[in-house]
């Protein structure tokens, strides 16, 4: 049996967002939706994290950022792209520093959309993330001795 | 009573620890979010947590971050059993000494800027709890004449008369060992646009879980002290212990963070007038009754 | 008793004989040395098989020749240092051992014939456990001392070599710390005392830098000083109470409080308690053998020594109670300041000497309130201190000439530069400081002591070992620290360091496993034989030490049984790039981590707090000596 779905901590990064994904990300926290009723942490360390957050369009500076978090966070662990910049670059596709969206470094799992992504979607995209993780979980059981796990 | 009572009480530690120090977390989650006008997780979320920490991937900077942490564990598990065999007082807080030191050592093998921060911030930490901790053994040895466990626990009366403002000095460093605000500078959950996960940087997967398994049994160990102050009264003693925990958990949420010059200066204060005064007191008493 | 003059004279000769060796035949000097050390050792340990777990051994014989032969080499020696001192300019210092000398010339000349010295050597275990210290840690630093010195000389080619007179000194300062160790003559005492001064004197100028003729200069005039209340001591004995013997002292009446005084102000002076801590710190411009050597096995062992040896008297001379108080209250006042000062510094001999004088201020503490417990820890401390100190200053040497520099912020990563040496290290710091190591055993028992002899001292031990905890852990951390070797960096550690190393952490080790056997055989007697009652180890307590200690060894084989994990380069706020241990700075560029400890000097600076511990100690020796006078003019 897994706990992974019982216990998802997320690390919350900050691509190149207006602010407004990121306000509802942390709105999630508050007594009003409080996401801790899931067990839901904002971890704040990669290491220690099961869920990658990421806000906004990713450019040429957070493209490496964007990188190392994702390779520094531990197996199984799932990429939430929360807002229209993460999810394909928004408003700023075009801009000509922009590269688009967050898949364009790491795998993205669940997309959410919103401009911004609205505190409910979240939650319903964070939910649909855990069942990704559930899977991973149960994929990297079956392979076994081949992967890194202990 | 059988002389190898004492076998029984090491194994049901050994065994219970955990589970009563993870409830304890768990109902401290809860009560924590009711505070601040939340529902909260599940009464069982610490131990998910703890399972879901086993199920990950295990990765480290070097090998030799697990073994400091495990020893690390061991020897809060040593410090606790030495507790609840109703051994050397003074014995048991060496090797809970020695257990934090190794989770320090722990995080500096690391080479972490984040976990350097908090390693040195947990050294502070401890240099300002240290003294109050041996002074509260020492007040229990000149109020009972002994520094065993079993016979400050056998101690007709109750201790806290003697050991009032040894009590009090306890209780405020207690905040320190239990890691909560305003003292919890070196591996705070509330802390990470400042020192990330301080100590705890990086450590994950089942290091991690031993952490805060270690940190159960450490938790429980120090009620243990607690009860200690009642031991004659076991009815009062529980409500104390409940009611000591509610007080931290009400101070946690009051408090923002301190600078490490407060914690020190304050837990020094704290020590040195409350324990000098009780000694003087305990030693006015034994010179003149 | 013949074993014990070899002891005291074969030094001094292995010590000529090195004199006359030049400074190129490094061979030579390595195997007199070498043999030096075995035959110094093996006859300490012998010595210890013959008189092991017996009563005091006295040796008496006529030793009116014998004193004269003492006080002329005394005079030579004064006037040697008196033409040095004035060529120097250091008139103090002349002047000082001019009062010295001169006390000494006319006690000898005007009472010494008529006082009867019945015993003039003695042995027991306590003069067993300093003369194997003596013999087997002594000598392994002379031992460490032949590839150091080749070395030095090779990186300081301004210090002119003078290797052969340094070997000299070395060995004569372990005939002289031997002589002090068997003496029961206070003359004979204090002959061997005095030698020591002038030793350390002329190891800590090794060098004849600016620096270290004035430092050298400062350790002279405050160990003469310490001497000059011991020969006050002598004299007010002699015109008192008519013995001279350091074993009667106990049984006489209240007019030896003062003389009891003033030896253990020697003995404070000696051990480098406050307000004479600063000659320690000073010597420490000396090579770094020379610091061992005064740290763990000569010198400030000599000066607890002495305060041990009275301890028996504080308890039992009427009035000494106060006495011991006030030297206790010293010995408190400078371990809790020198482990806070210990804090602020950067360099590491410095650290290890600011630790030095805290843990002989927690001897001193022991000694001072003289009861058996306390003085059990006391003697358990100088046991431990003395391997786990020279261990840490030799491999703080090593370390030195590798890296170029001592400061502990360039230790990190020791671990993968210089494995063995840097676990040699770690044994020794954490002997110093955590159960269940030596150290910590003593102290525990100290804390115990002093509980039941002045519960208002263990204030004093709180703190300070709370502050000691700090800067051990902090130092421990720097070396384990697992960081990336720096390119081109290749250690070089002769074979007579890695054995020498080798052997001190292999019997610090061996110490900490063996310590009931220590305590049965070597304390017991010696503190059921002075004061009366015994102190035994509830055997309870050393099965868990002992079962802690075997974690301690067996834990880290569990480093082979990991296999599937998963590397991750160390979390920088995801500014990593592709090289280890750097990330991806300001405009782009690529810089390292560094990391640095707290050293805290605002708050534990030198500056602030030396000069509140000065005053302090000042006070309590005057009101220490005031007393003193006052109780032995109403007692005669």
């Amino acid at each position: 049996m897994s706990y992974l779905p019982k216990s998802p901590w997320l690390v919350h990064y900050d691509a190149s967002s207006c602010n407004g994904c990121d306000i509802e990300v942390l709105a999630c926290l508050t007594p009003l939706y409080d996401v801790e009723r899931f067990g839901v942490l904002n971890i704040g360390n990669p290491k220690h994290a099961d869920i990658f957050v990421v806000t906004g369009s990713v450019n040429e500076q957070n493209r490496s950022v964007i990188q190392n978090i994702y390779n520094q966070m531990a197996e199984p662990k799932v990429v939430v792209a929360v807002g229209a910049c993460a999810s394909s670059g928004g408003i700023f596709r075009e801009c000509y520093n922009v590269q688009g969206g967050v898949d364009n470094v790491i795998p993205v799992d669940v997309y959410v959309s919103g401009c911004a992504a609205r505190p409910e979607a979240i939650i319903d995209g964070v939910v649909q993330a855990l069942g990704v993780l559930e899977q991973k979980y149960e994929e990297s059981k079956k392979k076994g001795a081949e992967t890194s796990h202990v | 009573m059988s002389d190898y009572l004492w076998i029984l009480f090491v194994v049901l530690y050994i065994v219970l620890a955990p589970f009563i120090g993870g409830m304890i977390a768990g109902i401290d989650r809860k009560i924590t979010a009711r505070m601040q006008g939340r529902y909260g997780p599940p009464l069982l979320q610490p131990f998910y947590d703890v399972l879901k920490l086993m199920q990950k991937e295990n990765i480290v900077v070097n090998k030799h971050q697990k073994l400091y942490v495990l020893c690390s564990l061991i020897f809060i598990i040593v410090a606790g059993a030495i507790f609840f065999a109703g051994g050397d007082l003074l014995l048991s807080i060496f090797a809970l000494a020695l257990a934090s030191i190794f989770l320090v050592i722990a995080a500096y093998s690391t080479y972490s800027p984040y976990a350097y921060l908090g390693a040195e911030r947990e050294l502070i930490q401890i240099m300002a709890y240290e003294p109050m901790v041996i002074l509260t053994i020492v007040g229990m040895y000149i109020a009972t004449g002994s520094f065993s466990v079993t016979d400050i626990g056998a101690y007709e009366g109750l201790l806290v008369l003697k050991l009032p403002a040894m009590f009090v000095g306890f209780v405020y460093i207690l905040t320190i060992k239990i890691r909560k605000s305003p003292f919890d500078i070196s591996m705070s959950h509330h802390a990470h646009q400042e020192i990330v996960r301080g100590l705890t940087t990086e450590f994950s997967g089942k290091e991690l879980a031993y952490i805060e398994i270690s940190h159960w049994y450490e938790n429980v160990m120090l009620l243990g002290l607690v009860y200690l102050f009642f031991a004659s009264n076991p009815i009062l003693a529980v409500l104390v212990l409940v009611a000591t925990y509610f007080l931290e958990i009400l101070i946690d949420n009051v408090n923002s963070r301190l600078k490490w010059q407060s914690v020190l200066f304050s837990t020094w204060l704290v020590a040195f007038v409350l324990g000098i005064a009780n000694i003087a007191v305990l030693g006015f008493l034994k010179y003149f009754l | 008793m013949e074993l014990v003059l070899f002891l005291i004279i074969v030094p001094i000769i292995v010590g000529v004989a090195l004199l006359f060796i030049p400074a190129r035949l490094h061979t030579a000097r390595k195997s007199v040395v070498a043999a030096a050390t075995l035959v110094l050792s093996g006859v300490s340990i012998y010595l210890v098989t013959q008189y092991i777990g017996e009563d005091q051994q006295m040796f008496s014989f006529d030793a009116h020749v014998w004193d004269m032969v003492i006080v002329g080499i005394e005079m030579i020696l004064a006037g040697f240092i008196i033409v040095l001192s004035i060529i120097k300019k250091q008139y103090l210092a002349a002047a000082l051992m001019l009062v010295g000398a001169g006390l000494m010339c006319w006690f000898e000349f005007a009472w010494a014939g008529d006082i009867p010295v019945r015993n003039v050597l003695f042995v027991d275990n306590l003069s067993l456990i300093m003369s194997l210290i003596i013999g087997v840690i002594g000598c392994l630093i002379a031992l460490f001392a032949v590839g150091y010195m080749k070395t030095y000389h090779e990186k300081h080619p301004d210090v002119k070599d003078r290797t052969g007179f340094f070997f000299f000194i070395i060995f004569a300062f372990m005939g002289a710390m031997y002589g002090v160790v068997f003496a029961n003559s206070l003359v004979w005492l204090f002959f061997f005392w005095e030698i020591t001064t002038l030793c350390s004197f002329f190891l800590i100028g090794y060098s004849r830098q600016k620096t270290a003729v004035k430092n050298a200069f400062r350790a002279l005039k405050m160990n003469l000083l310490g001497g000059i209340g011991f020969a006050v001591a002598i004299i007010l004995l002699a015109q008192n109470t008519g013995t001279i013997e350091l074993d009667h002292i106990s049984t006489l009446s209240s007019v030896a409080l003062l003389p009891m005084g003033l030896l253990a102000f020697a003995g404070l002076t000696k051990a480098a308690q406050m307000p004479f801590s600063s000659w320690l710190l000073g010597a420490m411009v000396a090579p770094t053998p020379v610091s061992a050597l005064l740290h763990s096995s000569a010198m400030v062992k000599a000066g607890v020594y002495l305060i041990i040896r009275l301890s028996p008297a504080f308890d039992a001379v009427e009035g000494g109670g106060i006495v011991g108080l006030c030297v206790a209250l010293v010995g408190a006042v400078t371990f809790v300041l020198t482990s806070f000062m210990a804090i602020s510094q950067k360099d590491a001999k410095r650290v290890l000497a600011y630790s030095t004088v805290a843990n002989l201020g927690l001897i001193v503490v022991c000694a001072g309130m003289g009861n058996y417990l306390l003085a059990w820890a006391a003697v358990m401390l100088v046991i431990f201190h003395a391997v786990a100190k020279s261990l840490l200053f030799l491999s703080v040497g090593t370390v030195e000439h590798n890296l170029g520099d001592r400061s502990i912020e360039s230790m990190d990563g020791l671990i993968r530069s210089m494995p063995k040496v840097a676990v040699g290290m770690a044994i020794g710091i954490l002997g110093m400081f955590l159960a269940p190591f030596g150290m910590l055993i003593s102290k525990w028992a100290a804390l115990e002591g002093l509980v039941e002899a002045n519960a208002f001292l263990t204030v004093f031990v709180a703190f300070g070992g709370a502050a000691t905890l700090f800067f051990w852990s902090k130092w421990l951390g720097k070396i384990i620290m697992v960081k990336a070797v720096p390119e081109g960096f290749v250690p070089k550690v002769s074979n007579l360091e890695k054995v020498t190393l080798g052997v001190l952490a292999g019997s610090t080790v061996l110490v900490c496993l063996t310590f009931p056997l220590i305590s049965q055989y070597f304390l017991e007697p010696f503190i059921l034989g002075t004061y009366g009652e015994i102190y035994v180890l509830e055997p309870s307590n050393v099965g868990i030490l002992l079962m802690m200690m075997g974690l301690m060894i067996v834990l880290p084989l569990s480093l082979l049984t990991y296999r599937k994990v998963g590397y991750r380069e160390q979390y920088l706020a995801g500014a990593n790039v592709d090289e280890k241990e750097k990330f991806r700075g300001s405009l782009g560029v690529t810089q390292s981590i560094s990391v640095q400890s707290f050293y805290l000097d605002s708050i534990f600076g030198e500056k602030r707090l030396f000069n509140i511990g000065v005053i302090f100690a000042i006070a309590l020796i005057l009101i220490m000596l005031v007393f003193a006078a006052l109780r032995a003019g109403v007692g005669a």
